[in-house]
């Protein structure tokens, strides 16, 4: 299990990534592999304003279909088009190719209120 | 590594498609020989067909031979235990099947209001009433589902009457609940709020007290819950709610562990909708037609889709209520299916329903106790009619789906797997009051020899099934490349 650190956490296994003023936003690599093989992703539309915490879109997997939450607030600018013909790219590389959505951030803050690749570690553990 | 002892109930072969064995077009066993048909005038240019249309040639014999096989090829609980949690694959009396092909409902005509089909609905409404203690009911709702959306318009037309829609938008819903209870609740125009139920896998006042407030419209609570536990804070919460202004719905796809036993209304449920087909029986029906009942409090009869059926003297009168929601489906609903659900509760009555209910919970808990050892509880404690099971087998790579799948090779339906979502790698069993004393310890046996296949000799579980006609589908290309059509020519 992979455990990133230039990213940051949220309790709902959504990371974050800083570029400037935006977030490049995926799901971590515990929650592709709890999820499994993804099969769609649900995206929400360009420009929508949505804050932190808020259901942004939907992953699919043969299991189970899962809300994911905006561990920032912002604009959504730009969606992973791979992923709507690659779903699979979420499970290959959670992190790389298997990012979701960029967000321009309107509250850099929350950035620190996320949780460190160790946080996380130690949070996941707990959830076994 | 076909197992042994398996009834003959399995088909091995896949049956072919008919269009894969018929005749040459030029033997002309379709005896209708329809004029063809001059549409140029009506299908615009370019859409009409550049190939004639092809049937396949079967003599009737031969069809009926073809749907026949593929009847067998089919799991059903006519052939299979099908411990399916939560979706209640009970036995589906014959009694009811004999009693629907009645001329005098067979051919009975809607609008005839002398017609015993009416008198049908008006004393399936009461029976559900008294069962239920929510007196008022509509019959109308095509299914579950439906019945669930028309009781959260319910609660949505109330708050209307009572100049409040538009502070009241939420309804709670614990995380254990079934998937369509957010979705009602998103279709009528509220905001579901996820309850996470505690660490006996119930919700508690204590979880439940931070969400209500003045914008709560409702609470939405299955009981006993997807877990097969009873919420025994229940009728607490409901209080809670109710003294915040807000409604309780009870999500009646578990009634039948506790019909007959408990009424919904001791423990504050002001909606409940009823899946006929859990509880009284009526066949499933490869996705319909269904009935999903609604039944709700004397206050709340004003919003009930119509028609609802009055009793006047000796004969019933149909009667839409003044601030009904509105209709829900053409005529009195699926009335086929309604009938069915009478004809048990009529052969059982109110007293076999009861004894139903106790020996759904008594089956429940005797797979649950034997199967402690390899397949134990994730919330252990009394469980109702069904019991939902940890694998301790995944350490070793066997996943739930392996152990589904293996089942299948003993003629046995695979348990529901992976919900609630709460527990991973969930395996949900509910074996009915339906079967017997020895198929439940088939059932038993048959678990024990997978478990030991788990540790033993995995693979065979990996690869499972190996008996039926189709192996391990993929579901993942499935669902990543969705083919629906078939080209016949």
């Amino acid at each position: 299990m992979e455990y990133k650190d230039n990213v940051r956490y949220q309790d709902s296994h959504e990371w974050a990534r800083i570029e400037g003023d935006v977030a490049v936003i995926g799901i971590s690599d515990y929650a592709q592999d709890s999820l499994g093989d993804v099969v769609f992703v649900e995206f929400p539309d360009l420009g929508k304003n949505l804050t932190k915490g808020q259901a942004f879109g939907v992953v699919e997997s043969v299991k189970a279909a899962s809300d994911v939450f905006m561990p920032m607030t912002g604009e959504i600018i730009e969606i992973n088009v791979l992923l709507k013909d690659n779903p699979e790219k979420i499970n290959q590389d959670p992190f790389g190719d298997g990012w979701i959505m960029k967000v321009k951030i309107s509250q850099p803050d929350e950035y620190d209120t996320l949780m460190s690749a160790a946080d996380y570690q130690e949070y996941v553990k707990g959830l076994d | 590594m076909k197992p042994k002892n398996v009834p003959q109930t399995i088909i091995t072969a896949a049956p072919p498609l008919l269009w894969e064995t018929s005749a040459a077009p030029a033997t002309r066993y379709v005896s209708s020989d329809p004029k063809p048909l001059d549409g140029t005038a009506l299908v615009p240019e370019g859409l009409g067909r550049s190939v004639p249309l092809a049937f396949s040639e079967h003599s009737e014999l031969q069809v009926v031979r073809h749907f026949k096989a593929l009847s067998q090829a089919n799991f059903s609980v006519d052939r299979n235990m099908y411990p399916l949690g939560s979706c209640t694959m009970k036995y589906n009396p014959k009694i009811a099947e004999a009693i629907a092909s009645w001329p005098e409902f067979f051919n009975a005509h809607p609008n005839n209001d002398k017609s015993p089909a009416l008198a049908v609905l008006g004393e399936l409404q009461d029976f559900l009433g008294e069962l239920t203690g929510l007196r008022a009911v509509s019959l109308q709702p095509a299914a579950g589902a439906q019945g669930e959306l028309a009781g959260v318009l319910i609660i949505r037309a109330a708050l209307a009457n009572r100049g409040e829609l538009e502070t009241r938008t939420e309804i709670l819903i614990p995380d254990s609940a079934h998937g369509t209870n957010p979705a009602s609740t998103t279709m009528a125009g509220f905001t579901p709020i996820t309850i996470k139920s505690g660490a006996g896998g119930k919700i508690t006042p204590d979880l439940v007290r931070p969400f209500i407030g003045p914008k709560t419209a409702g609470i939405m609570i299955t009981n006993p819950s997807t877990l097969g536990i009873f919420e025994d804070s229940i009728q607490e919460v409901a209080r809670m709610v109710h003294e915040a202004g807000g409604y309780v719905y009870g999500d009646g796809a578990n009634f039948n562990a506790i019909a007959g036993i408990i009424k919904p209304t001791d423990y504050g449920i002001d909606i409940m909708h009823i899946n006929v087909h859990k509880t009284f029986g009526t066949p499933h029906g490869g996705g319909g037609p269904g009935a999903g009942p609604i039944c709700v409090t004397p206050e709340l009869a004003q919003f009930l889709p119509g028609p609802i059926l009055e009793k006047v003297g000796d004969h019933y009168r149909a009667q839409t209520p003044e601030k009904s929601i509105g209709r829900l489906k053409t005529g009195w609903g699926n009335f086929g299916v309604l009938l069915r659900a009478y004809s048990y509760l009529i052969s059982h009555g109110i007293d076999g329903i009861r004894k139903n209910s106790i020996q759904a919970v008594l089956s429940g808990n005797y797979i649950m106790k034997k199967l402690e050892k390899i397949f134990p509880a994730a919330y252990p404690e009394t469980c109702m009619h069904e019991y939902v099971a940890e694998n301790p087998y995944v350490a070793g790579g066997v996943h739930t789906l392996d152990i589904a799948k293996r089942l299948l090779d003993f003629g046995i339906h695979a348990p529901t797997v992976y919900f609630p979502l709460i527990v991973k790698e969930a395996i949900m069993i509910e074996p009915t009051e339906s079967e017997s004393l020895e198929d439940l310890d088939r059932f038993v046996e048959v678990m024990e020899t997978i478990a030991r296949e788990a540790q033993e000799n995995p693979e065979v579980l990996k690869n499972a099934p190996h008996s039926l006609p189709l192996g391990r589908v993929d579901e993942v290309l499935a669902n990543r490349k969705v083919i629906v059509k078939h080209d016949l020519v």
